[in-house]
């Protein structure tokens, strides 16, 4: 074997290594989603988070408009305090709504922004207080046996 | 426990003498062609087969709970965490591992190394340290290539012959596999692997009496330690990496 054509070959091992290490991180892996530059971040505050962890997408209408950042536990106001980047091309009214959903019966959890009515936008830094918790299933189910055996007392 | 501090002084030697070999880059290239390329066809058809069977078994037991569009998912993270760097590793230790014990155990039995020291030719720069070298680098490939064959393999089940829907593997794919903890993360642990499975094959040939029975023992002990080693830095890795 001359060493022009152990060379090509060589060059073939790694040029189809780098093709799919590319390939994984491109098509399989998520380094083009979540290469939002221009963001800006906002600071949301829930009584309970639910499952929700970082990195989970902040949406509105649907659509994926950034990413939860960090989430620390406030020790002051005994609140969780969500870090959220927003991608820079998306504004937001000062008054806006940020719920915490499940995709589908056994999805993740995500933020929903809902956009208020509010003249002014939300600047990077700016807090959403008019927040929903997540849905804890425990409460749901307590909730529903009290209302039923209310109605069942009557 | 002598065998172990034989292998950290071999390993040292090889790192003293990998500057030397580094100059002789045709050394490394030529490793490269006997230990990667000529392994890409077992990877790449081995890839294909575990895509396959993951996405088989993955559609079976994701129907019952209706969400077979999850399969992508499956797919993915198994072969990208665990079985593309470990499965890679597996046949790495059987194909070449094997090959370069018993090339080396033979060299040593017929004396082509005690010449090359007589010629003032150290064998490690020479021989063992450009092999070294070529393991490290080839199993990364191998491995990514494994994972991303894989991935085709298990899609080809999973979309045109189960008829899941197209975007929705991709995108649930996408979604749930993270480039820096999982993909780097399955490179890393490939690294491991290929400087564990090397440096065994290198050390078992290295250490093999010179006789055909301490050749052919060296190559059977070559295998069996590499997987072992394999698996169980795995466990190591995995219980770092993803907890």
């Amino acid at each position: 074997m001359n060493k022009i054509t152990l060379d090509v070959w060589v060059g073939i091992l790694v040029a189809i290594g780098i093709v799919a290490l590319f390939g994984l991180a491109t098509k399989v892996g998520n380094l083009t989603s979540n290469n939002i530059k221009n963001t800006y971040s906002i600071n949301a505050y829930f009584e309970n988070i639910g499952g929700l962890k970082p990195r989970a997408p902040v949406k509105s209408a649907g659509v994926v408009v950034g990413r939860v950042q960090s989430i620390i536990f406030d020790t002051e106001a005994y609140h969780a305090v969500v870090n959220i980047n927003i991608d820079g091309r998306y504004v937001f009214p000062k008054d806006t709504f940020a719920n915490i959903y499940t995709a589908g019966l056994l999805g993740e959890q995500y933020i929903a922004l809902e956009a208020g009515g509010d003249l002014e936008n939300l600047a990077p830094g700016d807090r959403i207080t008019q927040t929903q918790d997540a849905v804890v299933l425990e409460k749901l189910i307590s909730q529903f046996l009290y209302n039923s055996a209310s109605e069942g007392g009557k | 426990m002598i065998r172990l501090g034989a292998g950290t002084r071999l390993f040292f030697l090889i790192l003293i003498y990998s500057a030397d070999s580094f100059k002789r880059i045709h050394l490394i290239i030529k490793e490269i062609y006997f230990i990667g390329v000529l392994s890409l066809v077992i990877i790449i058809v081995s890839a294909f087969f575990v895509g396959m069977v993951l996405g088989l078994q993955g559609y079976y037991t994701l129907e019952k709970y209706g969400s077979s569009e999850a399969i992508g998912v499956l797919v993915a993270l198994s072969l990208v965490r665990e079985l593309g760097p470990v499965v890679t590793a597996l046949l790495f230790a059987g194909r070449a591992g094997t090959a370069i014990t018993a090339e080396i155990g033979l060299m040593k039995a017929t004396e082509q190394l005690s010449a090359m020291e007589m010629m003032a030719v150290s064998p490690v720069a020479r021989i063992i340290a450009p092999r070294f070298w070529a393991g490290i680098i080839s199993m990364p490939l191998l491995a990514s290539i494994f994972s991303m064959v894989g991935v085709l393999g298990g899609y080809l089940i999973a979309v045109p012959i189960i008829g899941v829907d197209d975007g929705a593997f991709w995108s649930q794919m996408q979604a749930n596999v993270d480039f820096s903890n999982d993909i780097i993360d399955g490179v890393i642990k490939s690294v491991v692997f290929g400087f564990a499975c090397t440096m065994i094959a290198l050390f078992e040939g290295f250490d093999a009496p010179p006789t055909a029975e301490g050749v052919s023992h060296a190559t059977t002990r070559t295998v069996v330690i590499s997987s072992l080693a394999v698996l169980g830095l795995d466990f190591v890795l995995t219980s770092f990496m993803f907890v």
